[in-house]
């Protein structure tokens, strides 16, 4: 583990700047994806901050707990949020060298991710509720299939830097960033497959549906409401925006800073603004083309994102080494 | 180890570029449902090889590559595909391509063949002395993995498409690895492929015509009688 050139208090800083940009910044992204699907489907949009709005108005209400449920299920959202929120702190976009993301390589990222669903999964299960059930298994189905390819793509995007921690990898990309690398565009490829699946978006699943025999997320937060469905909404678009993220460092980390200076953040900021901006555009323009898979064919959709994981893997000892 | 690619940087990650995207089309093919999608994607990796030629021609310098990638355009990306084009029509073919392994499990084999190409290739590719030689390789790979689609699929036109991407592969080995064969050679087998496709074309429909099917299980069951 390498000392981080950070003083102490610039680096918590970053790292507060980091929680809290991400915390707010996600629902603003879920609104600038609905306004381009919106405009893209010929509605007239209800604008970014309509996330926000629905946000609020479900805080304001009281929490309402089903019949028959345990403690669990009241936990769940809190744990679920604060699993994604802490994942916050390890993933580098305002600096390289956020002094925490040494406590957390890749690996462990990917684990954080799987016990949000795996919680997420609970929740729905212990309200003992058909609906609920369906959706945590369906979620879980999708979830193991996609989770070989996610961490294909982490170890191909990791063969430069031969080490599994993100600062590393986003330097050693840094350093590299004038060549072309023909393994990391299998990688992209992959992970836009994987990202469509592990975050319910269309072919998947659709997130703007209630329809019973198609629905995955929706299904699994059915039974809550007020706060607590508050919580698992902000959270499910908090992890949306750390795909995005941790898509941004590993494709496009160009334009991110070294040091810590105000002129150099703020650049910087600026940039992955952008790169989220367009990053949600395209997900809108993705999500208007295609259609729903039926949901047997979703092992067939994360085989090709395994399948081009592993390819950059193989092209890299063939054509890059 | 010298770096695999000496000379220009462009041109070479180019080249690299096109390989994989070629090899990529190889999987396409064994992946796609559709007999018309099929013969798209054949019609494009006929393109990726072209343009692949045309590349490693600029990078070596050596001009009769730029024949060959006429050749190859004027054939492969041209010709072909509109008699395959003809031929669905006239068959009245659209469905879906059958297979007698299911997709996933085609495609996870098929990584399998890649492991065992790239590996295979490793020490041919030491003894080559070609700017692209990292890209033997690949060609090994996408040969073996149309082999597969022809083993895995049952009928006749997807054979005849997967024998084609054979012959793509073929070529693309041969250009990678010794700057492609002698022009008679190439020409020879450029236009023995178009007979070939022509006689496959009267062939499909005398197939129909005696099993009424272009599904190859018929012809396994008239051989036992």
């Amino acid at each position: 583990m390498d000392v981080s050139p950070l003083s102490l208090r610039s680096g918590f800083f970053l790292e507060g700047a980091q929680l809290l940009l991400a915390i707010i910044g996600a629902p603003l992204l879920a609104g600038w994806i609905g306004l381009c699907r919106a405009l893209l489907s010929n509605r007239s949009p209800a604008g970014i901050l309509q996330p926000w709005r629905d946000l609020l108005r479900l805080f304001r209400k009281e929490t309402l707990l089903p019949e028959g449920t345990s403690f669990l299920f009241r936990a769940v959202p809190y744990l679920v949020f604060a699993a994604l929120a802490s994942s916050t702190l390890f993933i580098p976009f305002l600096g390289t060298d956020p002094p925490l993301a040494p406590v957390a390589d890749a690996v462990v990222l990917v684990g954080l991710f799987s016990l949000a669903r795996m919680m997420m999964a609970f929740g729905a299960m212990d309200a003992g509720t058909p609906f609920g059930d369906l959706g945590g298994r369906r979620e879980m189905m999708v979830g193991f299939l996609a989770e070989p390819a996610t961490l294909m793509i982490l170890f191909t995007a990791s063969l430069w830097s031969h080490s599994t921690s993100l600062p590393a990898i986003i330097h050693s990309l840094l350093d590299a960033s004038d060549k072309f690398h023909p393994s990391l565009l299998f990688a992209l490829l992959a992970f836009i497959l994987v990202f469509l699946a592990e975050n319910g978006r269309l072919p998947i699943d659709n997130p703007a549906t209630h329809l019973e025999l198609t629905m995955i997320h929706e299904a699994m937060i059915l039974e809550y409401s007020g706060p607590l469905l508050a919580m698992m909404e902000w959270a499910s678009q908090l992890k949306l925006i750390l795909y995005l993220l941790i898509g941004a460092d590993f494709f496009f980390p160009a334009g991110l800073p070294k040091v810590l200076s105000a002129g150099a953040l703020a650049g910087g900021l600026l940039l992955l603004s952008l790169k989220l901006l367009v990053a949600g555009g395209t997900l809108a323009v993705i999500e208007t083309l295609l259609a729903k898979l039926r949901i047997f064919r979703v092992p067939e959709f994360t085989a090709l994102a395994y399948l081009l994981a592993t390819m950059g893997f193989l092209i890299h000892f063939v054509l890059e080494v | 180890m010298p770096p695999p690619f000496p000379q220009h940087l462009l041109a070479n990650h180019l080249v690299g570029f096109l390989g994989s995207a070629l090899l990529l089309s190889s999987f396409a093919m064994l992946a796609q449902r559709r007999m018309t999608s099929l013969v798209r994607i054949f019609a494009l990796q006929g393109i990726l090889l072209t343009l692949s030629t045309l590349a490693v021609a600029i990078l070596s310098s050596e001009s009769h590559l730029l024949f060959s990638a006429l050749f190859t355009l004027a054939f492969k990306v041209v010709l072909l595909p509109a008699i395959l084009f003809r031929l669905l029509d006239k068959l009245h073919i659209q469905g879906e391509v059958e297979s007698l392994v299911n997709v996933p499990s085609t495609m996870v084999l098929g990584l399998g063949i890649v492991v065992f190409s790239f590996t295979l290739a490793a020490p041919i590719s030491e003894l080559a002395s070609t700017v692209s030689k990292g890209l033997i390789g690949v060609g090994l790979a996408s040969l073996l993995l149309s082999f597969l689609m022809m083993i895995t699929r049952r009928k006749a036109l997807t054979q005849v498409l997967g024998f084609l991407g054979m012959e793509n592969a073929l070529f693309f080995s041969a250009i990678n690895a010794t700057y492609g064969m002698p022009m008679v050679v190439e020409l020879g087998v450029a236009f023995d492929v178009l007979v070939g496709t022509f006689v496959f074309g009267i062939f499909f429909f005398q197939i129909r015509e005696t099993f009424e099917s272009l599904d190859l299980k018929h012809m396994d069951t008239t051989s036992m009688e």
